[in-house]
């Protein structure tokens, strides 16, 4: 091992207002050396990265950079410093050529004008190291999403990075880019570029990585030589958490409770395939898989928000199929999305517009009643615990918990029957957590069906009384009441079959 | 999160600026008119403003919702003209087979209206079916309208038969307890809008729709109905704004409605409603609408400023109204 690291994190903590979200970290990158940084979502790999390439400053704690303590002000500190991050986003400019791209904010000049053909000869040369087959003056905006990752690539190489940081790479890239890829990385650590990346792909940790660190909810949980470690091994370091009593106890589901919803070979276009489940009444089915896994298209395709297909869907005894949203509620079935900020409620709205807005219907005919809708929402606070301070506060000025609650409430206004929930609990406090699961189980106890769509793996396993898991875009494991655990889920998610055969991507 | 510490509302608590601006500017502006010319509060004076306010008033009710729901239109001063034009052009074609009486100037209404909403439909279809942007399917009916009515002339004037004009004459100029028609109808019009906007289903959809897509969408809001709808219903507003206005010339020409819609979505923004969509008031446009007429009425009856700076002066009203708007997304 090389005894100094090019860039190290050394005791780093990091807090979102109260939040502390990174604990102590230590990770040190060397040069010629690929480190692979593992974890679930939300452990803390996106900060760490941003961390050490200079968007973002510890709470406590340093960053050295040979060996020195170092506080970068911008990214374009660190990136003249040598360390250049690659996101999950993209950061091209669409409207500018490829080569416009590779060279943006450091264009060669040949007195006052642009030196365009040094920049195109310089850019094919980079383009023919990364083996991609695009011309410098095609535009970003048609490429491929894995071309535009080998453009990022490719515009790394031209900084000359010392520390190459890059944030799921392979996620958008065919195996045989990933590939391609590898030989790049694999030619980048002989020339002595330090490099991490994080990847949700087990095989290629251990394929690509000399190092490993493992991240579990803000606190590195395992750093060491990859080959030390079994694929195994990384996934049951990545979770074993303990699930204490914030979830209510499960009663279980009666062998002879009805099916109220049977859905054969649903598939939305683009995003999941073929995908078949029942949900009897008073059960609550967990959807596990990474985000991405088309856990989200699916329901949102069952619900009549977005273009879907299937062979057969039936909903209490009557087959259906939803076009509109509108259609799924008369019927019984709604779902509640993920996103509240952006879909789920009107932020410069107060809380009585958002809280009837999808059923206006039901307060007044041609009019309507402001009493009855006042009332709703004098109901709405006291079942659902909503504090808010006032009654007509803006709801963008209420904590995501309340905002949450309120959501809730708006959705249960349309009375569902099946009730499909969307990362119900994100960037909520953990009290408002444990009053939503309790509200979800209830439901179920009185005879509803309920859907949980989750990435919180605890939240998955607490509540859920059957888990299926979905990878790509299909199901790729139902699990059983006395099947569920972290460990089956996890190798499920990740396309490792029950035991030791790895899975190519 | 402390529930000890609510404060009261209710009560007597002062309107924020953005109700306050556009009610202060029309009363200054009716302070400024009766100091400056002592005809200018005269029955008179006061119903010929309205009158002429009533056309762009009628247009604007229907911008507001248009706007309110997110879209724009920018082709009703030529829709109108278009609409004119076809309506002046069928009723002297049904003259020799009709005569002069009552059904030829109810065909010619009907002909307004129909027209006036299919050429909505076909804004609204482009717009929320086809995905094109607002501003460039209205931009596109606007050149084809004006063109259209500038062929259909000939480059000329269209006239409406002279018999015709005289028997048509009295829904522009005459009225009920000496109140005009296009004031009745310009009333009854705001009354109507604004009930369905501040309380109707219909209303709040247009808001939900305008604020955030998405979310109605996902609250099972037919969003492109309610934008269709919002298109149509002002191409019907148009045609009925149009029947106002042919009796009171008796013609269209290239020139008939020229800047109309400009005037309307000025009325709307000065108002108080949101370019962007997700907030309106009827009530505000109509107070947007006076003002505009206002400002011209005034520089007309004094000598205090040409009346050729009228443009200007609308121009900086605009511009003020905005600014207003956006210093109460500041403090909120």
């Amino acid at each position: 091992m090389t005894p100094r690291p090019v860039v190290a994190l050394n005791a780093v903590s990091k807090s979102f207002g109260p939040v502390e979200v990174l604990h102590n970290v230590n990770l040190a990158l060397h040069a010629g050396s690929v480190h692979a940084l593992i974890g679930e979502n939300g452990a803390g790999k996106s900060t760490t990265m941003k961390i050490l390439a200079g968007y973002q400053p510890p709470t406590s704690g340093n960053v050295t950079f040979e060996g020195d303590p170092v506080q970068f002000d911008s990214l374009q500190d660190g990136e003249a410093a040598g360390i250049v991050m690659i996101h999950q986003e993209f950061n091209l400019a669409e409207q500018l050529s490829v080569e416009q791209n590779i060279f943006l904010g450091r264009e060669l000049k040949r007195g006052p004008l642009l030196d365009k053909a040094e920049m195109r000869r310089r850019t094919r040369e980079y383009l023919t190291r990364v083996a991609c087959d695009v011309a410098p003056d095609a535009l970003v905006s048609g490429l491929s999403n894995s071309e535009k990752q080998m453009v990022e690539i490719a515009k790394a190489l031209s900084r000359d990075a010392r520390v190459l940081i890059m944030d799921e790479p392979t996620a958008v890239l065919t195996n045989r880019e990933t590939e391609v890829l590898f030989k790049q990385v694999a030619a980048l650590r002989e020339a002595g570029t330090a490099i991490l990346f994080t990847s949700h792909k087990l095989d290629e940790v251990a394929e690509i990585s000399d190092q490993v660190t493992i991240m579990r909810d803000g606190d590195v949980v395992h750093a060491g030589p990859t080959a030390e470690m079994s694929e195994d091994a990384m996934a049951t370091a990545m979770v074993g958490r303990d699930v204490s009593d914030l979830y209510p106890s499960k009663p279980g589901v009666a062998a002879n409770a009805p099916v109220v919803l049977d859905v054969e070979n649903l598939s939305v276009p683009g995003f999941a395939e073929n995908v078949s489940f029942t949900l009897r009444s008073g059960e609550i089915l967990g959807i596990g898989g990474l985000i991405g896994s088309g856990r989200t298209e699916l329901m949102e395709g069952l619900a009549g928000l977005r273009p879907a297909s299937s062979a057969k869907v039936t909903l209490f005894d009557q087959v259906t199929h939803f076009r509109r949203p509108s259609d799924a509620q008369r019927a019984g079935l709604c779902y509640l999305t993920e996103d509240r900020k952006l879909r789920g409620l009107l932020l410069e709205r107060g809380m009585r517009e958002n809280l009837t807005l999808a059923n206006l219907h039901k307060f007044g005919g041609f009019l309507i009643e402001r009493s009855a809708e006042e009332a709703a929402l004098t109901d709405a606070i006291a079942e659902f615990d909503i504090r808010a301070g006032t009654r007509d506060v803006q709801v963008g000025n209420m904590s995501g918990g309340n905002q949450q609650k309120l959501l809730l409430a708006k959705v249960m206004l349309s009375e569902p029957r099946v009730l499909i929930v969307d990362e119900p609990t994100r960037g909520i406090d953990i009290g408002t957590k444990q009053q939503i699961y309790a509200f979800l189980r209830g439901l179920a106890d009185a005879g509803h069906a309920i859907v949980v769509i989750t990435s919180e793996m605890p939240e998955l396993i607490g509540l859920a009384d059957r888990i299926m898991v979905m990878r790509l875009g299909t199901v790729s494991g139902m699990l059983a009441p006395d099947d569920i655990n972290e460990d089956a889920i996890v190798r499920l998610s990740m396309g490792l079959r029950a035991e030791k055969t790895p899975q190519m991507a | 999160m402390t529930d000890t510490t609510i404060p009261q509302t209710g009560g007597l608590r002062l309107p924020s600026m953005s109700v306050l601006g556009p009610i202060i500017a029309l009363v200054v502006l009716l302070i400024i008119g009766a100091m400056l010319n002592s005809n200018f509060l005269s029955a008179a004076n006061i119903t010929n403003v309205l009158a002429r306010s009533a056309f762009i008033g009628i247009i604007a009710v229907g911008m507001t919702f248009v706007i309110t729901a997110g879209g724009l239109d920018l082709s009703v001063g030529s829709m109108a003209a278009f609409i004119a034009g076809l309506m002046i052009l069928v009723m002297n074609a049904a003259l020799p087979s009709m005569g002069i009486g009552i059904p030829i100037i109810l065909l010619g209404m009907l002909t307004a209206i129909v027209a006036g909403m299919l050429a909505g439909l076909l804004n609204g279809f482009l717009i929320t079916t086809l995905g094109i942007e607002a501003f460039i399917v209205t931009l596109g009916s606007m050149g084809i309208y004006r063109s259209l009515v500038t062929w259909l002339a000939d480059g000329g004037t269209l006239s409406l038969d002279f018999g015709l004009r005289s028997f048509y004459r009295p829904v522009y100029f005459d009225g009920i307890l000496g109140i005009s028609w296009p004031i009745i109808v310009f009333a009854v019009v705001v009354i109507i809008g604004e009930i369905i906007m501040s309380r109707t289903v219909y209303g709040r959809h247009c808001a939900a729709t305008g604020s955030n897509e998405h979310v109605a969408h996902y609250s099972n809001v037919n969003v492109r109905r309610t934008r269709l709808i919002s298109y149509a219903a002002l191409g019907i507003l148009v045609g009925i704004a149009t029947i106002m206005y042919v009796p009171r010339l008796g013609s269209a020409s290239a020139s008939t409605g020229v800047l109309w819609e400009l005037e309307a979505i000025a009325a709307v923004i000065i108002g108080g409603t949101v370019l962007k969509g997700g907030f309106g008031r009827v009530w505000g446009t109509v107070i947007g609408v006076l003002i505009l007429s206002l400002i011209g009425n005034i520089l007309n009856l004094t000598d205090f400023v040409s009346p050729y700076l009228n443009g200007a002066i609308q121009g900086v009203i605009i511009i003020l109204a905005v600014i207003l708007q956006r210093e109460r997304k500041a403090a909120s």
